[in-house]
């Protein structure tokens, strides 16, 4: 039963991931005056996109078509791992938020030798940018999770989450911290705006766009789904860990009834404050990229601090 | 003690000393003026928060005047009259390089450490959330310090002079539950005063320098050019 | 408690007067009234304090005991015989140009300002309104210093404003800690009352006092001009209206120094431990050296002079860290001594400049035969200030040293040689000053001499004899600061 539910779990996440883009889209779109696309537009691409004969290098390797479906299923495990609607499910409970953190890294360093197997410039430059980003976002993180983890004694997200909603409501300023740097880092990750432009195929800005630029066909159709999914992924994280409630703490189909409608209605919110955001900062140079990961890192590192020194037991 | 078990008033007090230390460390990094004044701006606002919550909490009603001060003076006036001043100068575009911002920002870290030594005496005789939040204070002094001497903007060293008077406002509200009222409206009046003063300044620095830049202030020395 | 009223209400006045003043009025005279009437009052005040002890008011926010009267009272003095020296003074400036008549007026304001500031820095009960007033005295002197509107001046002036104001700000957290010490044993509104806290002394948690102290010692030292703290000092002084750096020296640092005593007293009744005295001792110690050697390598007539000042201030507040009955006693004589000779050599300075047309120390030549009264005032003064026996500062210096020798004999060879280096220090500039070849086409001014020769006759007064009464005061506010009476 409790793999049943988290195999169902698993699937959901990554069935709505293409929506959660959709929306996100739909409100960027409504907040710059522009007619939205549907909602399923990206269902609709990913569907058009897989049936589309793919055009492959002639000096592509079996790394390149091997590629896209190693991406999306390391980002599909990691996705297992997050609680979505409930939490305490076998999946969550067998890996710890570090292994979350090494599929990204296992999804990544793929992504980035595809990037550099076919040979050409915007390949190379986009994996180089990217490795830069994510060498300098992975600490950030991990610092920001580290935080979170050591307040709740545990690696395990699923531990972590439950351990927040049963100490009911405490301000910790560690955590107001923590919450700062991962949207930061998360906004990196992710390519968005102001880190990345996920819109443009600007050749000198791209830094995501560029890797997969020779994708074509169910390749890239995978490859977007996975970012998608990666974007919903980080959603969520931010979403259950800093406000878990609503998330179902039995198997109980009310409650998880109540779970999905809340993470459906915290992911909405969310879309729209990055939305918001986005319509609002400028993409910035990417020499300024390190600053502003630097800053996320601070940001970590001050709410590591200010839980060690302003919370833990004296 | 853990956090868990201190009510909710302590929670937000400390949360919000950890917010306005950032606030510090945010203003340390600046090199642009415009925005160095929005966090300055912000700063006053997290501290008014703060008054009114303790305001609240503490059942004190003269915190409510103390909060409405901060508010009229650090969030609106003196932000307001430094933004007018740089906009007025065109010094806005400028992006003034910080030398060396690791040491600078690395030089504030250690003066955070510096002010948690210096009041681990106090530790023994109080709840050591209030020492947290004192000494967070203190480093909001010294991190104010730090700002004027590390810019060469006349514009950030009122920035950082201000947020001194940050620090000890909000050392005053946390650890004492605001001073006796009529300190705390003589204090007002001074830092009313002193920014009027630092606008008349400003206008005399201009016309006999015609600039901003405080390093241009090197006529007086004990050594003769 | 009503003549204590007055004198904090009769600046008070005097600065709503000259704000609304007409500009053409002879506002040097009005000044000197006004700091006539207010010498009146502290007289008055001295008296029913000679009579009564200590007096409280109703309210308990005003304090006056022996120690803060004598200061008060010299205060008041030093006020009316500097107006006395500013009313030609100022005249003068405007005559050759330097200054309008709307800074005129903004400087009379601002002196019954900053005298009003001084007051209430003296006479307040609490510590929290001794700093806001503390504050307004660099606030009020701000734009003084800056008067002449030069790059000089404005540069010394934002030096000034931004050292001190962060200086003092230090001495807020100070006050902050020691309230918060004080809230724990008592309630919070009456817990920043010095009087209060004095009676409670002994209850207070003595690790808080003594950091407070620390901060405490650092903010005010900033405004005494303790070494190394002292970099506004020189420059506010020598690019200030004269009679200003007089007011600075005779008046502002010496309050700062009552500040810093005042809280010294809490936290020696808190501690046992002689923490804040050695503190005291160190910087007042290493200022007086500093200072001492300073003042050898000087261009600035006004620079040397105001590095006189850190020399003795140095030595006050090393005389009131060593703390027993006679340090004490000498310190206060010190202080009041010291007080006058400096501002009757700003008011010589401030003529010399005006016949020589500059500062600096290399252009003033020959004082002695263009105007022998300046030229004597200043060769007298320079003997005063420098510890020359007949005179008052001989005498303090004397009982520091005695002190010293009684108490941390090691330390009076660097007290003797301090004295020797600054005594060459002022004499290697001033004698070719007084003496030196008269330069061509130099001409004596319209001076008013009177304040030099009442500041130094009295300093005469005190190096040959200490008046019953004045030695009676001297003697209640040793008792009071160090609990026990002196000789």
């Amino acid at each position: 039963m409790n793999w049943l539910i988290a195999i169902l779990q698993g699937a959901l996440f990554i069935a709505l991931a293409p929506l959660l883009a959709g929306w996100l889209k739909y409100c960027k779109c409504r907040l710059q005056n522009r007619k939205a696309p549907s909602l399923l537009q990206p269902y609709r691409d990913l569907i058009k996109l897989s049936n589309k004969k793919p055009v492959v290098s002639d000096h592509a390797s079996w790394l390149f078509i091997t590629a896209p479906y190693l991406i999306f299923s390391a980002t599909a495990l990691a996705a297992t791992v997050v609680p979505l609607v409930v939490v305490d499910l076998p999946t969550s409970a067998s890996a710890d938020v570090i292994v979350m953190v090494g599929f990204f890294a296992f999804a990544r360093f793929f992504l980035a030798l595809a990037g550099l197997d076919i040979g050409t410039a915007f390949g190379g430059m986009g994996s180089s940018r990217e490795m830069t980003i994510s060498s300098l976002a992975e600490p950030a993180m991990l610092m920001a999770i580290f935080t979170l983890t050591m307040t709740a004694s545990t690696t395990n997200l699923s531990g972590a989450i439950a351990h927040v909603l049963n100490e009911g409501l405490v301000l910790r300023p560690s955590f107001v911290f923590a919450l700062f740097a991962l949207i930061l880092v998360a906004v990196a990750e992710t390519g968005r705006i102001p880190v990345d432009n996920p819109a443009t195929h600007l050749e000198l800005t791209m830094i995501h766009e560029a890797m997969i630029l020779e994708y074509s066909g169910r390749y890239l159709a995978l490859i977007e789904w996975a970012s998608q999914l990666k974007l919903m992924l980080y959603g969520v994280l931010i979403a259950n860990i800093f406000f878990p409630w609503g998330i179902s703490e039995t198997l109980n189909p009310k409650d998880l009834g109540y779970g999905l409608v809340a993470i459906l209605g915290k992911l909405a919110l969310l879309a729209i404050f990055l939305a918001i955001a986005e319509t609002l900062v400028a993409k910035m140079r990417l020499f300024r990229v390190q600053e502003y990961l630097s800053f996320a890192y601070l940001l970590g590192l001050l709410g590591m601090l200010s839980h060690i020194i302003l919370e833990a037991s004296r | 003690m853990n956090i868990e078990q201190t009510d909710f008033y302590t929670q937000a007090i400390l949360s919000m000393a950890a917010l306005i230390g950032l606030t510090s460390f945010l203003m340390l990094g600046q090199s642009r003026l415009l925005r160095l004044i929005f966090v300055f701006a912000l700063q006053g606002f997290l501290l008014t928060l703060t008054t009114s919550l303790a305001a609240h909490s503490l059942h004190n009603p003269h915190l409510y005047i103390s909060a409405a001060l901060t508010l009229i003076l650090k969030v609106i006036f003196i932000p307001w009259m430094l933004r007018r001043e740089v906009l007025h100068m065109n010094i806005h575009r400028d992006v003034q390089t910080l030398k060396n911002k690791t040491f600078i920002m690395l030089g504030g870290a250690s003066l955070m450490v510096f002010s948690y030594y210096v009041l681990h005496p106090i530790v023994q005789t109080t709840a050591p959330v209030m020492l947290n939040a004192l000494a967070v204070s203190l480093s909001v002094v010294l991190l104010g310090m730090l700002l004027m001497i590390s810019h060469r903007q006349a514009v950030a060293h009122v920035v950082g002079f201000m947020s001194i008077e940050n620090g000890l406002f909000f050392a005053a509200i946390v650890a004492t539950k605001g001073m006796p009222m009529v300190v705390e409206l003589g204090i007002a009046f001074d830092v009313l005063v002193a920014a009027v003063l630092f606008g008349i300044f400003f206008l005399h620095i201009r016309s006999s320098i015609d600039s901003l830049d405080v390093d241009l202030l090197n006529r007086l020395n004990e050594i003769e050019k | 408690m009503i003549a204590a009223y007055l004198v904090l209400l009769i600046p008070l006045i005097g600065i709503i007067f000259f704000a609304v003043a007409d500009s053409k009025s002879d506002m040097g005279k009005i000044n000197v009234y006004f700091n006539a009437i207010c010498l009146l009052a502290t007289l008055w005040l001295a008296i029913n304090v000679l009579n009564q002890g200590t007096i409280l008011s109703t309210s308990k926010a005003f304090l006056v005991d022996p120690f803060n009267v004598y200061l008060i009272v010299l205060t008041a003095f030093i006020g009316l015989t500097t107006s006395i020296f500013s009313a030609p003074y100022m005249a003068h400036e405007k005559e050759i140009g330097k200054l309008t008549d709307r800074r005129l007026k903004l400087y009379y304001t601002m002196y019954q300002g900053f005298m009003l500031a001084m007051y209430l820095v003296l006479t307040t009960n609490n510590l929290g309104i001794m700093w806001v007033a503390m504050e307004g005295a660099t606030l009020a002197t701000v734009l003084l210093v800056s008067l002449y509107r030069t790059p000089e001046s404005i540069e010394a002036a934002w030096k000034y404003f931004i050292l001190c104001g962060v200086g003092i700000a230090q001495a807020l957290f100070g006050t902050i800690l020691l309230y918060y010490a004080a809230m724990q044993i008592g309630d919070g509104s009456n817990a920043l009352l010095w009087s209060v806290l004095y009676t409670n002394a002994q209850q207070l948690n003595p690790e808080i006092l003594e950091i407070a102290f620390v901060f405490l010692l650092i903010g005010y030292g900033t405004k005494i001009g303790l070494v190394p703290l002292h970099n506004w000092l020189p420059d506010a002084h020598s690019e200030g209206p004269t009679p200003m750096s007089a007011v600075l020296s005779g008046l502002l640092l010496n309050d700062a120094l009552y500040a810093v005593v005042r809280n010294k007293m809490l936290v020696d009744g808190a501690t046992h431990s002689n923490i804040a005295g050695y503190l005291m001792m160190g910087f007042g110690l290493l200022s007086f050296l500093v200072g001492a050697l300073f003042l050898h390598r000087q261009k600035d007539i006004k620079r040397l002079f105001s590095y006189s000042s850190i020399e003795h201030m140095g030595m006050m507040t090393f005389a009131f860290g060593i703390g027993g009955s006679l340090a004490t006693y000498a310190a206060l004589l010190h202080m009041t001594v010291h007080s006058l000779t400096k501002s009757a050599i700003f008011v010589t300075v401030g003529h010399a400049a005006q016949i020589a047309g500059t500062q600096r120390i290399e252009k003033i030549r020959g004082l002695i035969r263009t105007q022998p009264q300046v030229g004597w005032g200043l060769l007298i003064g320079t003997l005063a200030i420098a510890g020359f026996p007949p005179f008052g500062v001989f005498t303090s210096e004397f009982l520091v040293l005695l002190a010293t020798m009684h108490s941390y004999p090691w330390l009076a060879p660097l007290v003797l040689l301090g004295i020797g280096i600054a005594f060459a220090g002022l004499f290697r500039h001033i004698q070719p000053i007084v003496y030196g070849e008269k330069p061509e086409g130099q001409l004596p001014v319209k001076a008013n001499l009177w304040p030099v020769i009442i500041h130094l006759g009295l300093v005469l007064w005190l190096g040959l004899s200490i008046p019953g009464f004045l030695a009676h005061w001297f003697s209640q506010a040793t008792v009071l600061i160090s609990g026990s009476a002196p000789l």
